[in-house]
């Protein structure tokens, strides 16, 4: 669901700290040393990095086409081969029986299945495309806020470690505490009681 | 700052106990409403009750377009929290609907209102800025609704201001 779906969900983040002047050049610089590498021909299995909004399979950060208003608009893009395990088997019982008629024996050792595997699998993955996700994001800088427009546990994760290795801030996800906690503007006192806050009973 | 993972579970019953004063405010006091924001609000197609109070949870769901809600009132009075809120914001002839989880106070399914399809590349600067603000007025108008519930929640004020009303409205 992109951005400007007929229907979307959005996961809203405070981002905490602070950018290095100047800071367009510094998220451009980030946003290119970790935008997403293409796995297609290689022996990877996935991929996670930066793209740009408009043009997800041509990224380009050259330009500040991520600024637009206030926000700064980019996409996280995670590729990832998925190969059917009957293919995976049919493959590994070719190449095991191979292995068994080149050597002359009945068995192979555990070790040796498992490098037959794991050598199935990386071929299958030069020979196979990745499929890839894309997730749109919108941050306010100057707010310090961030929305991303996926409620896949998987994808936020994602996006959690990805921001703070690109970015050194981190993402603070909101919920009822935290938008409590950082976002109304409470005194200390305010905050003690909140901390000590049980359930209430609704019932008579 | 407490740990995150602690915070998310331990104080999860906010968000259940902020949906239910939520649809109290809905049925009672659209004034409340129109003073976080400049919308309307009803309840939607669905709510989703949680009763925890016995060793199994237990889950109520009430959905459709004319759903009779008195279910969820017994839910209610049996002990459950709103989890989950479907709800159907207006201001002018613009109207947003979407679902707000408690534990999370994420939004899910939102649909904003009508906006013109881009006709080119040009127009998604314009696009994208209108949908950030139409998205953006959902945020402050829940953001300013919630802060209203936890300064009543955190006051002393809570017991009569707050709890006994909602219980005079789920006995009545």
């Amino acid at each position: 669901m992109g951005l400007l779906s007929s229907s979307v969900s959005i996961i809203r983040y405070k981002v905490e700290g602070n950018l290095k002047p100047p800071v367009l050049e510094t998220i451009a610089n980030s946003l290119k040393e970790y935008a997403i590498i293409e796995i297609d021909g290689d022996s990877s299995e996935r991929t996670v990095g930066w793209t740009s909004y408009d043009d997800p399979f041509n990224p380009d950060f050259e330009r500040s086409s991520f600024v637009i208003g206030n926000y700064l608009v980019f996409s996280l893009r995670i590729d990832k081969k998925a190969i059917a395990s009957k293919i995976i088997k049919k493959h590994y019982s070719l190449e095991a029986a191979k292995r068994l008629a080149e050597s002359g024996r009945q068995y192979l050792s555990r070790n040796e299945k498992k490098m037959i595997k794991d050598k199935v699998i990386s071929i299958l993955n030069l020979r196979i495309p990745a499929t890839p996700n894309i997730y749109d994001l919108i941050w306010n800088y100057e707010e310090s806020y961030l929305w991303f427009f996926s409620n896949l546990k998987s994808a936020n994760e994602e996006l959690e470690t990805l921001f703070s290795k690109s970015f050194k801030c981190s993402l603070i996800r909101i919920f009822p505490y935290t938008l409590a906690d950082l976002m109304m503007n409470f005194s200390d006192t305010e905050r003690d009681i909140l901390s000590n806050l049980s359930p209430a009973d609704f019932t008579e | 700052m407490l740990d995150i993972s602690v915070s998310y579970n331990r104080y999860k019953f906010l968000g259940h106990e902020f949906l239910t004063w939520l649809w109290f405010i809905i049925d009672n006091n659209q004034t409340k409403i129109k003073e976080s924001a400049p919308i309307s609000m009803k309840i939607g197609n669905r709510i989703v009750l949680e009763n925890g109070r016995r060793d199994a949870v237990e889950t109520i769901i009430i959905k459709g377009d004319d759903a009779d809600l008195e279910e969820g009132i017994l839910a209610l009075k049996k002990g459950a929290l709103v989890v989950e809120l479907n709800l159907v914001c207006e201001s002018g002839d613009q109207e947003w609907r979407f679902t707000i989880k408690g534990d999370n106070l994420n939004i899910v399914t939102l649909k904003p209102p009508y906006t013109e399809p881009m006709e080119s590349k040009q127009d998604l600067e314009g696009s994208l800025l209108e949908r950030a603000y139409l998205y953006n007025m959902i945020f402050e108008g829940i953001d300013a609704l919630f802060n209203q519930f936890i300064k009543l929640r955190i006051s002393s004020d809570w017991d009569q201001n707050g709890l006994l009303l909602i219980k005079k409205w789920i006995y009545s």
